[in-house]
């Protein structure tokens, strides 16, 4: 055993080295599909960060909804006596309010605005952001906000500044001015950069439409829930639902499942990954193919001279693994440096995770695109490969 | 060649046969040849086109398994070995050259030749030594680090000797190793070829069509119709008889 694997691991280096020129070619079309899967993956990944990223990062483990809203965020309604009712529910530690909405940032440096989502949130209980600089929001009606860095560095807005946000409320476009008193990080909002402001600063700020702007009954989208114990999200959501009337509540897996758009695009880029894949095991498949097609003789000479399957075999995975595990590396090493030069506004991730279970994917479609080719390689008969049949 | 009873061959094939089946009906391709063969000697086997020397060659060289009979190779009969003894059979004890594509393109001459140590893992110090010196025996001194597309057919054929010969097998095959040459280099390379099987008292066979080249022979086998219908084991008969039968 130990001598074929020496053998071929010999015959495949000697092989590779001495075509370099055709094996870094194959090497380099591997890094292009290397480069694109982990980038369709990085996109992934950040697309599904920027939409989900606030509500995954939430402190608390349910959120409740108006009933029949399909636990759209922005289609549903609740006010302050559902939130007292929800408060009351045996293993609620503690509830907030939450509003979203749309607004515009006014840039003190450009003539465009910067689309943000304003979101409203009731300090100092569950979904209120922890900051990593300056400090956390003090009252309700406070007209001081948090961002998140994604917003400060696409504003160039930093602590203590004053922000201008830009509403429209009925039909007048309105002009408000909040000061920043912290910074959160990767607190992202359906793709958005985000502005958090106490609930009720919130209320009074958000778009409304003509009839909205003279109530005085404050609104929010759905109530925030963190529980006693975070074991018990099944009984609690039964006790929600059966205590507060017209109101469904989900879990954070299934409200970030919910969010518009979001299993539909995840769908689309891993098919997009699988199918760049499947390309990749079909180019490889297809360059090695030919490579044992041009070998017939030399292989049936190997054969001939006491070379056994085992040792072809393996020299020609050993090739293979070798031209795709250079492939990726380079691919791996190019996608770091292009990623080096994305601004922030682009969103792409290189998560850990997806990244590893990329790469992994990619060095095995080398060794499974090659696979007819090994079996073809292995099935050469030396007599036919040397014109010496009858 | 003294073929005494009590004599063990390098090689002896007893009653081979080797048939197909075609449309046609059944095809003798060998048809009971039997033939020994010593250590120290050379052989040719000689035949027109379709004769069975090919089909021949094969089976000695345990690529092709006969229909029925034995073939002895040190005793072991290849004729009922598995795939597996058979490829070891031809790593360890046959040489083996061909009429083209003989070489890996990719490895050196002296690599080429260092192959066949590697398969036996006997590659070492001595090993890699014996190979330079075969190689410079057999004139390739400056060109041991050449790979096979910067070398002459002449010159790969001296490489691909060298490789049959450097793990010290039994028996020795050559097919139509001349076919490719011009005359003085065909000349030169069998002149080479019977030298060394001589000096290093292998058992060699050489298939050829080119009846010139048995001046170097110690026999003829001359098979027809898949049958062996004479041989010749005498220089001057060799000479006399198959040289004057081209005319």
């Amino acid at each position: 055993m130990r001598t074929i694997f020496s053998v071929s691991n010999y015959l495949a280096i000697k092989e590779v080295w001495r075509n370099r020129g055709r094996f870094l070619l194959v090497s380099m079309v591997i890094a292009l599909i290397t480069l694109l899967v982990l980038f369709i993956a990085a996109l992934g990944e950040g697309l599904g960060n920027g939409n989900r990223e606030y509500i995954s990062k939430l402190n608390g483990e349910l959120i409740v909804y108006q009933a029949k809203s399909d636990f759209l965020i922005a289609a549903s309604r609740l006010d302050n006596n559902r939130l007292a009712a929800v408060r009351r529910v045996d293993g609620v530690a503690d509830a907030g309010l939450f509003g979203t909405a749309s607004a515009n940032l006014i840039l003190p440096t450009d003539s465009e605005t910067l689309k943000v989502a304003l979101l409203g949130i009731e300090p100092g209980h569950v979904g209120e952001p922890k900051v990593v600089q300056g400090q956390q929001l003090s009252t309700d009606l406070a007209e001081e906000v948090i961002i998140d860095r994604n917003t400060a560095i696409r504003s160039n807005l930093a602590l203590g500044d004053e922000l201008v946000i830009r509403v429209t409320q009925g039909i007048k476009d309105e002009f408000f001015k909040l000061r920043i008193i912290g910074i959160t990080d990767g607190q992202q909002y359906s793709l958005q950069p985000s502005v958090f402001v106490p609930f009720y600063t919130w209320d009074r700020i958000r778009p409304k439409s003509e009839a909205e702007v003279n109530s005085s009954n404050p609104v929010a989208n759905v109530i925030l829930v963190k529980l006693s114990d975070p074991a018990q999200v099944e009984s609690v959501k039964l006790g929600i639902t059966n205590q507060v009337n017209n109101v469904e509540v989900a879990s954070l897996k299934q409200a970030i499942q919910a969010l518009p758009g979001y299993s539909a695009q995840q769908s689309t880029l891993n098919t997009q990954g699988g199918f760049t894949l499947f390309i990749g095991i079909l180019v490889i498949g297809g360059f090695f193919q030919i490579q044992i097609l041009q070998k017939v003789a030399q292989i049936g000479v190997l054969k001939a001279i006491g070379a056994g399957n085992p040792t072809v075999a393996v020299a020609s995975i050993f090739q293979i693994i070798v031209v795709t595990v250079i492939g990726v590396a380079i691919g791996g090493l190019l996608t770091f440096l292009f990623s080096l030069t994305f601004p922030p506004t682009v969103p792409i991730v290189f998560n850990g995770t997806t990244s590893a279970i990329a790469l992994i994917a990619l060095l095995l479609i080398g060794p499974l695109g090659g696979l007819i080719s090994i079996r073809y390689a292995v099935r050469i008969e030396p007599l036919k490969a040397l014109g010496l049949s009858s | 060649m003294n073929n005494s009873e009590q004599k063990t061959y390098a090689l002896e094939t007893k009653t081979v046969i080797k048939t197909y089946q075609s449309d046609s009906g059944t095809i003798h391709a060998v048809d009971d040849v039997s033939i020994q063969i010593s250590s120290g000697e050379f052989v040719a086997l000689v035949g027109p086109s379709g004769s069975g020397k090919t089909t021949m060659l094969s089976m000695l060289a345990a690529l092709l398994q006969p229909t029925s009979g034995k073939i002895l190779l040190d005793g072991q009969d290849l004729a009922t070995m598995d795939d597996r003894q058979r490829v070891t059979m031809r790593r360890e004890k046959i040489g083996f050259t061909f009429q083209a594509n003989n070489l890996v393109p990719y490895l050196s001459a002296v690599e080429n030749v260092e192959l066949m140590l590697r398969l036996n893992d006997k590659l070492d110090k001595t090993g890699k030594l014996r190979a330079r010196e075969l190689l410079a025996r057999l004139g390739l001194a400056e060109r041991m680090n050449n790979l096979p597309g910067q070398m002459s057919g002449g010159q790969q054929q001296r490489v691909a000797i060298a490789r049959a010969l450097i793990h010290n097998p039994s028996l020795v095959l050559a097919d139509e190793p001349t076919a490719s040459l011009d005359t003085e280099r065909a000349y030169q390379v069998v002149q080479t070829f019977a030298g060394l099987i001589h000096e290093q008292n292998r058992a060699g066979i050489m298939v050829t069509h080119d009846l010139r080249m048995c001046e170097f022979v110690d026999r003829v086998l001359l098979m027809q119709d898949g049958k062996l219908v004479r041989t010749y084991d005498n220089h001057d008969e060799i000479m006399n008889e198959l040289i004057s039968a081209r005319h």
